[in-house]
């Protein structure tokens, strides 16, 4: 197989692998319907913190020391620490790496952290750079309402696009050592702008940027959405993901039976998160508990995951400029049964 | 009485209608409705508006964001009416003052006793 096929998509042919993921969300992710996946649900958003922002950040670092340690691996054994997260400088990662004496590698692709960082770190892991690499994110509701959006206190309604932002980390160990998930492929994302100007309404800025990339992802690897038991995004939420479904059938893929979405898996209905969730903790969440337990135990053989991101920023929307969207995907093998 | 509580509602409550229609059906901020609610009360007010919907539905029409700027248009014009020209800029604060202190101090004092906690 060839190194690269097309002008998007990486093939790992050395053999990149998905050892261990771990995941930590907050309270109402916990109540959620994957609720019993997580390694573990934080009882209240700041965690005996006194700032959203550091309850994030123990979050991140926690998710990282499980992930390592469900990999059974110690510290000295991974060669770098790949993470972003949607904080201005994405604090959240570089300061939640000053407690590692590990190489960090941070990263901001929005809410497509996860898919970005697994990329980056396959890469580097089929190149032979690395043996281990952590790939890290993560999001918490109330540190990104008040950067993106309003004060909590101001309490205003969201509108019925709006999703909620899921406070929750996941981290995962990539290697070149056997394990029973493979990375076989990821396929690069172009930035993709169709001119949403609403930040309520994030999914249908995202949408096209997953069409393009998951329809890249089919035509240079010659693939179909059938081949795939599950095509998962990251957080389009349920408004997002019927657009994607729709720009996907134009491009001639029907993707309606295998599609899911992670912003809409982890909150139900009558949670009242309206469109689903979001943030870089959603897709990071449910791919390194419900999702790789799946593959892991051989219920999925083929996943794709293609988390999305939204690359405005606080003061762009506030200039009324329109949300640039950018998605990633990769290309999961599961456990051989 | 019940009358006159039920002029109160019904007015004070048409005034919100027209914002919460606003925000369902523009992308309009919250933080843009009240910048709009207050600038339309001076203007209605500064025309002659808004005086009457006060007269009839009282605190119906001046304890919205309308009212405010009822208030600030009240206070520039017999300001002005008292001590000349100045009086556009001292008047409109000066009407405010109660309004604007009573702000600042219970915020203060809520900013010291609670903490923002993430919506459920």
């Amino acid at each position: 197989m060839a190194m690269k096929l097309g002008k998007q998509t990486f093939c790992f042919e050395k053999g990149v692998y998905y050892m261990a993921g771990a995941s930590i969300v907050g309270k109402k992710e916990g109540e959620g319907p994957l609720g019993s996946c997580f390694d573990m649900v934080i009882k209240d958003d700041l965690w005996g913190e006194d700032s959203f922002e550091k309850a994030e950040r123990k979050m991140f670092s926690s998710a990282i020391s499980q992930a390592i340690a469900k990999a059974k691996l110690q510290e000295d054994n991974i060669d770098l620490i790949i993470g972003g997260d949607l904080l201005n400088q994405i604090i959240s990662a570089t300061f939640s790496a000053r407690e590692f004496a590990l190489p960090f590698f941070g990263i901001y692709g929005a809410c497509s952290n996860m898919a970005q960082s697994l990329l980056l770190g396959a890469c580097l892991i089929n190149a032979g750079y690395c043996n281990h690499v952590v790939c890290a994110t993560s999001s918490h509701f109330s540190s990104a309402e008040r950067q993106y959006r309003f004060p909590l206190e101001l309490g205003n309604q969201r509108p019925p696009t709006a999703q909620w932002t899921v406070t929750g980390a996941g981290a995962a160990v990539l290697s070149s050592a056997q394990a029973n998930v493979q990375i076989e492929s990821a396929t690069l994302g172009k930035i993709i702008d169709l001119g949403i100007t609403d930040a309520n309404n994030m999914g249908a800025a995202m949408a096209p940027a997953a069409a393009d990339t998951l329809a890249a992802h089919f035509n240079e690897t010659a693939s179909k959405p059938e081949d795939f038991d599950m095509i998962v995004t990251g957080d389009l939420g349920m408004l997002g993901k019927d657009i994607l479904v729709d720009l996907l059938l134009q491009k001639g893929f029907d993707v309606k039976n295998v599609l899911y979405d992670c912003g809409c898996m982890i909150f139900d209905q009558s949670q009242d998160a309206h469109m689903g969730g979001s943030g870089c903790g959603c897709s990071a969440s449910v791919l390194n508990s419900y999702l790789l337990d799946g593959l892991n135990s051989g219920k999925y053989k083929r996943l794709l995951f293609a988390a999305t991101g939204a690359m405005l920023s606080p003061t762009s929307a506030l200039q009324g400029e329109t949300i640039p969207g950018i998605s990633y995907a990769i290309n999961l093998r599961g456990a051989k049964v | 009485m019940i009358w006159l509580f039920a002029k109160v509602f019904v007015v004070g409550g048409l005034i919100c209608v027209v914002g919460q229609i606003i925000m369902d059906l523009t992308n309009i901020t919250p933080a843009r409705v009240l910048v709009l609610f207050v600038t339309s009360g001076v203007i209605l007010s500064g025309l002659g508006i808004y005086k009457p919907i006060v007269d009839f539905a009282q605190a119906g029409a001046t304890v919205p964001l309308t009212g405010f700027g009822y208030v600030l248009a009240k206070g520039s014009m017999e300001a002005v009416d008292k001590n000349g020209l100045l009086g556009i800029f001292t008047g409109g604060l000066t009407a405010t003052s109660a309004g604007i202190a009573a702000a600042i101090i219970f915020g203060y004092i809520n900013a010291l006793l609670f903490n923002s906690k993430s919506k459920n």
